[in-house]
């Protein structure tokens, strides 16, 4: 009995305009900051979310938990941005959703080629790298990411989700959650390192 | 208490970014915390990944422009209408 009116009483929260709507507001800017990465441009992180919160309202009555309203509405606006990647075909579909980029790119580490031991006292060239870096060298990196590290990349490390978490927002064991993190931040580290040899902020390679 | 197995920095290694994540498991946790307490590489390896979290964590926050806020807005006040239209 108290159960269901539990539930009743649960139901009948997420239903309520201001309920989601006060949700939403105070997660737009995650969303959206969100779907920029994934999106990769304004526009299109705009109607995605827009697209995403249109869907989550239409289908509010199958959240059952009030509590989860947030890793919810993520997954509907990764499967929105999945779908629309499937529906427009912007790339080849073996790019979209690669799995294995060579072990050399993923197991690649900026620390281990930029740390110096014996300048323990004197200086620390990881951090003045990361010292140097600009937020948006960091999102360009992001955006360089094949869309299945892409996405794990931005809900763990972006949006500080569990792994358990983004394994029922996208719908992969925890295991695969496990190795596409592991990878994609290899295939970032990567990128990050040619960014920084191109823009100079490294002294010698 | 369990006395905590003494590890490598191989095995840290393996398991540093789970550790960061806070997604190790307990005996983990501790062997990894050991391990990065006496050995400075490892140490600042960890301070290194957990700085680039911060900053992959900063980065995530776009900057959204008012029109997109108020195109929210509308869909809101659409949302009251058509569940006003749903609603007998």
């Amino acid at each position: 009995m108290t159960t269901e009116l539990n539930r009743g009483l649960r139901l009948e929260i997420t239903d309520d305009r201001h309920f989601f709507e006060g949700k939403v507001a105070d997660l737009l800017d995650r969303l959206y900051g969100a779907a920029l990465r994934l999106a990769k441009n304004r526009e299109d992180a705009e109607d995605l979310v827009a697209e995403a919160v249109a869907k989550a309202w239409a289908s509010r009555r199958s959240l059952k938990d009030p509590e989860k309203f947030r890793s919810w509405i993520f997954r509907i606006l990764t499967n929105t941005f999945i779908s629309g990647c499937r529906k427009q075909a912007v790339r080849p579909q073996a790019e979209t959703f690669q799995e294995h980029p060579s072990d050399v790119e993923t197991a690649f580490s900026l620390f281990e080629e930029l740390h110096q031991p014996f300048l323990l006292w004197w200086g620390n060239p990881e951090k003045d790298f990361l010292n140097k870096l600009l937020s948006q060298d960091i999102e360009k990196a992001v955006d360089t990411l094949p869309e299945a590290f892409r996405m794990v990349i931005v809900l763990s490390d972006m949006e500080g989700f569990s792994y358990q978490e983004i394994s029922e927002i996208l719908r992969v064991p925890v295991g695969t959650v496990r190795s596409r993190l592991a990878r994609g931040r290899g295939l970032l580290q990567k990128a990050l390192w040619e960014h920084g040899k191109d823009a100079g902020l490294i002294k010698s390679t | 208490m369990k006395k905590v197995k003494t590890i490598g920095c191989e095995e840290a290694l393996k398991h540093l970014l789970a550790y960061l994540d806070q997604e190790a498991g307990a005996i983990k946790r501790r062997e990894v915390e050991r391990h990065i307490e006496i050995c400075r590489t490892c140490f600042s390896r960890a301070e290194f990944e957990q700085s680039l979290k911060t900053r992959l964590r900063e980065a995530g926050r776009g900057t959204m422009r008012s029109s997109f806020e108020k195109r929210i807005k509308i869909l809101f006040d659409q949302f009251t209408t058509k569940q006003k239209r749903e609603t007998p």
